[in-house]
């Protein structure tokens, strides 16, 4: 047997990776074809149970998470990238808003949030969606981390409303407002009852505007 | 291949050469992952699943392959089936997936699963690769779930916190009440190296008694196995 010239290894070499990368190619491929679909009704849950959690589903009766405006970047809600607002309706009248938020000031970056906001300017829940607040100190923010189940302490903003309480006045206790947070952990608690006031001043503000946009519009 | 073989490679896989305390292989996510036990179960699970599906694969194809591509051949057969297992588990255990991020396509550069295709997968049969890999998987998972039990339940009080995104309506265990304060630097990284330092000795302890033990009882009933050839030294 004679020594195989470069050109011929190279060739026989690259004709192998080739068939090996079309066949697990395509192996990916039919894993993503048989899987997309299931993915994105999976997302699409995961972001309803959150919706869900702040604004009970009786409260509207449209297909929510169709239903939004996309926002260009707005300071207010500290949305560098631009965000969505969700609009509830019932029979056709506004139920509420759901805003998404991002407090960027917390103590490991930012902090995602989602804000329901009712039509009266009353806050109707807040989760957090994504963080990296520190595990076991500032991750209470989060009710799944919050050791206190029964009354976590991101339930202290629902009910919250504008005309019973000024909304510069909606702060943390240690900067002179009410509400409570953890010793020693008051930064994380503050990036978002700080969020949570600026979105219901924006919300208070635009509310028209964000109502009155079609379906899907860019503000 | 007889019985024991097979045997002989469950416990290399389980004990005798396990990743995470003797071979020390895989530590990116043995260290990450392990701050609970689910966490730890999942990402383990997840492992052992590409471990045994690309021990599998590459034994099969393994006389198809071009010794000289072969690496690059190995490191495209695991980047697909993590692939796989990435998707399938977006799609049917989504909640956990979300917790996972990142670590699940990090299964592609752990070490352990290209060092055992090469170590073994390449040169033996497709059934006792596949348990080879199964059994290094489950070593894998068995060190993550002993840590992320230790972790959990230093750093948190705790036992199987998240369990409610694998079986809905399950419930953690506080194990010290509500008004354990917690322990911060287990949760952390520190406590990562600090819980494996301890596996490690623990493991070593173990292992030293052992051989002590069948030192003092000299006509052993089984002659010494043979050193092992995928045994080699940790760098």
């Amino acid at each position: 047997m004679s020594q195989p010239t470069i050109l011929g290894l190279s060739t026989r070499t690259a004709g192998a990776m080739m068939a090996f990368t079309a066949a697990f190619t395509a192996l990916m491929a039919f894993t993503y074809e048989a899987t997309h679909e299931q993915i994105a009704a999976s997302a699409n849950d995961e972001k309803m149970k959150l919706v869900t959690e702040v604004l009970a589903s009786d409260a509207y009766d449209n297909t929510l998470l169709d239903d939004y405006v996309q926002l260009g970047p707005t300071r207010e809600l500290g949305l560098d990238h631009g965000g969505r607002v969700y609009r509830a309706r019932k029979a056709g009248a506004p139920a509420g808003l759901l805003l998404e938020a991002t407090a960027p000031d917390g103590y490991s970056g930012n902090i995602e949030l989602i804000v329901a906001i009712r039509p009266d300017g009353t806050v109707n829940g807040v989760r957090v969606v994504a963080h990296r607040e520190t595990p076991g100190l500032g991750d209470y923010i989060d009710p799944k981390k919050d050791k206190d189940k029964k009354s976590p302490w991101i339930g202290q903003f629902a009910g919250l409303s504008p005309a019973a309480q000024p909304l510069d006045a909606w702060k943390v206790k240690k900067d002179g407002g009410q509400i409570n947070s953890h010793a020693g952990a008051t930064i994380s608690a503050r990036a978002v009852t700080n969020a949570v006031a600026r979105a219901a001043r924006y919300a208070g503000a635009n509310r028209e505007r964000l109502f009155g946009a079609a379906t899907g519009a860019s503000l | 291949m007889d019985l024991r073989a097979y045997r002989d490679i469950a416990w290399n896989g389980w004990w005798k050469q396990n990743p995470g305390v003797v071979q020390i292989l895989g530590m990116c996510p043995t260290l990450a992952i392990t701050t609970s036990i689910v966490n730890a179960v999942s990402l383990g699970l997840a492992t052992v699943l590409v471990m045994a599906m690309s021990n599998l694969a590459s034994s099969l194809l393994r006389n198809f392959i071009p010794y000289e591509i072969r690496i690059p051949v190995f490191i495209l057969i695991i980047a697909a089936l993590t692939t796989v297992v990435d998707l399938a588990m977006n799609a049917y255990l989504h909640s956990l997936y979300l917790v996972l991020g990142i670590f699940i396509p990090l299964i592609v550069t752990n070490c352990i699963v290209l060092a055992r295709i090469e170590a073994f997968a390449a040169k033996n049969e497709p059934l006792a690769s596949t348990l080879d890999g199964a059994a290094m998987g489950l070593g894998a998972t068995m060190v993550l779930t002993v840590l992320g039990a230790m972790r959990e339940l230093i750093g948190n009080g705790t036992l199987f916190s998240g369990i409610e995104m694998v079986i809905p309506g399950a419930h953690e265990i506080q194990v010290f009440g509500g008004d354990y304060p917690g322990f911060l630097t287990f949760i952390l990284p520190p406590g990562a190296f600090f819980a494996l330092g301890c596996l490690i000795a623990g493991r070593n302890w173990l292992e030293a008694r052992r051989q002590a033990r069948a030192r003092s009882n000299p006509p052993a009933p089984q002659a010494p196995a043979a050193p092992d050839p995928t045994s080699a030294e940790p760098a």
